[in-house]
């Protein structure tokens, strides 16, 4: 090869390189589970807290499930910068509500606001599969899932997450009695049921799925407010 | 191997082991048949499941029966399921660098009546484990099942129960498997397959 071609050869080498590096990237997929089970009087939360990207975990406990200022749980699962901006927004908007209106909001307003603010990013989304959790007006658990861009239903039970195909089959068979010929389908677990079925889901989820584990954040919402729990899951 | 759609799991009881699979056979979205055989006896003790791409299931398992009873003839002896998990791993290998579209898994008892599963990728890296395997697009699936229902000891009947259930359930979210099932319990006494009814969306 003469000299021009070797100069050439130098020439072209950073030029494919630099496509690679240096891009900017909007979204990434923190991993994670959350799941949400409804019952008569109560409605439960479990979201596990390691935060990861790629093969690096960043966090063993960024807790990805919040405990809002009207007493419902927003829990989530995907991007968690847009998780936390959600909920900034979400509990922005909440005050403005409470100055406006002189009362708290209920869960059910909340629900259709977190839709509208998914909506209103319809073209450039938060990231984030939420989960809302509380009580509606008779008392009873309320329970709504979400797409990125505000797509609602409420639901009984519900899961989200990188371990969402693990543990969705299980709560369909046993939160939502699938597959049990003779069993009421309409039939709500009692609280330690649910908080067994809960823990169960996740000690299975971390066996098989590397982006769930460490910790796992517990929410009940009764009529007697929110109680949390820490339990630990596996750190590897 | 999302082309065909499948799910295949097994489970290791006590004295026993149970395999099953669901009977879709499709062409992506859409379903040609809802009667296509994913598990093959291939001795009294040791059934075969192969997930994946329909065609070489088919290849797969012809080829496979060939060489059981050239080692039947051969050995004067049937083959032990630990032997027929390494004949297939070895077989797959030979194809290393234009495989079958193959995912399988063997269960079995050995002469000791003791219970045997494995299961390979599609050229042919075994793995025994001791409590369950699957393979198939609703793997996923069947993992999250078998890893929350299954426990060590099951008696035969209990056994059934747990793999139906972890199966069905797996294949009703998983758009492409499903479509009834099978589910063959292998036990000192005989084998119990039953066909199960379940979900046909």
């Amino acid at each position: 090869m003469d000299f021009v071609g070797i100069q050439q050869e130098f020439a072209h080498a950073p030029a494919t390189e630099r496509h690679t590096h240096n891009r900017w990237e909007p979204y990434v997929d923190n991993g994670g589970t959350s799941l949400a089970i409804a019952g008569a009087d109560y409605v439960i939360v479990a979201s596990d807290a390691r935060q990861s990207n790629g093969f690096n975990i960043n966090s063993r406990y960024d807790p990805k499930a919040f405990h809002l200022s009207n007493n419902a749980i927003l829990a989530t699962a995907g991007y968690a910068a847009d998780a936390k901006r959600l909920v900034e927004v979400l509990e922005q908007n909440a005050q403005m509500y409470y100055h406006k209106h002189d009362r708290v909001m209920k869960t059910s307003a909340m629900a259709q606001m977190l839709s509208n603010t998914l909506y209103g990013r319809r073209f450039f989304p938060y990231y984030v599969f939420p989960i809302l959790a509380g009580l509606d007006n008779e008392g009873k658990g309320a329970l709504y899932c979400y797409d990125p861009v505000g797509n609602m239903e409420r639901v009984v039970y519900q899961s989200f997450g990188s371990a969402s195909a693990l543990v969705q089959p299980f709560l369909d068979n046993v939160v939502g009695f699938k597959n049990q010929r003779g069993a009421d389908p309409a039939r709500l677990l009692e609280r330690d049921q649910a908080l067994k079925i809960a823990v169960d889901a996740f000690t299975g989820a971390t066996e098989r799925d590397i982006y769930t584990g460490d910790w796992l954040d517990i929410f009940i919402v009764d009529r007697n407010g929110v109680t949390h729990e820490k339990r630990e899951l596996k750190h590897d | 191997m999302e082309y065909n759609g499948s799910a295949i799991v097994a489970m290791v009881g006590k004295n026993c082991v149970a395999i099953a699979a669901d009977k879709r056979l499709g062409q992506q979205a859409l379903t040609v048949d809802m009667d296509f055989e994913k598990v093959f006896p291939m001795t009294d003790r040791t059934y075969i499941g192969l997930s994946g791409l329909a065609t070489d299931v088919k290849t797969v398992h012809d080829t496979l029966r060939m060489r059981v009873n050239l080692y039947k003839h051969r050995e004067e002896r049937v083959i032990e399921p630990r032997t027929m998990a390494h004949m297939v791993s070895h077989m797959l290998y030979e194809r290393r660098f234009g495989p079958y579209y193959i995912e399988p898994i063997i269960a079995g008892l050995d002469k000791n009546q003791k219970p045997f599963i494995c299961g390979t990728d599609l050229i042919g890296c075994p793995n025994f484990p001791s409590d369950f395997v699957v393979t198939g697009t609703a793997g996923s699936n069947l993992f999250g099942m078998c890893e929350s229902l299954w426990e060590p000891d099951l008696e035969a009947d209990d056994l059934f129960e747990t793999i139906s259930q972890a199966l069905l359930n797996a294949v009703d979210r998983d758009a492409v498997s499903g479509w009834g099932a099978v589910v063959h319990v292998i036990t000192p006494e005989g084998v119990i397959t039953r066909e199960i009814k379940n979900r046909m969306d």
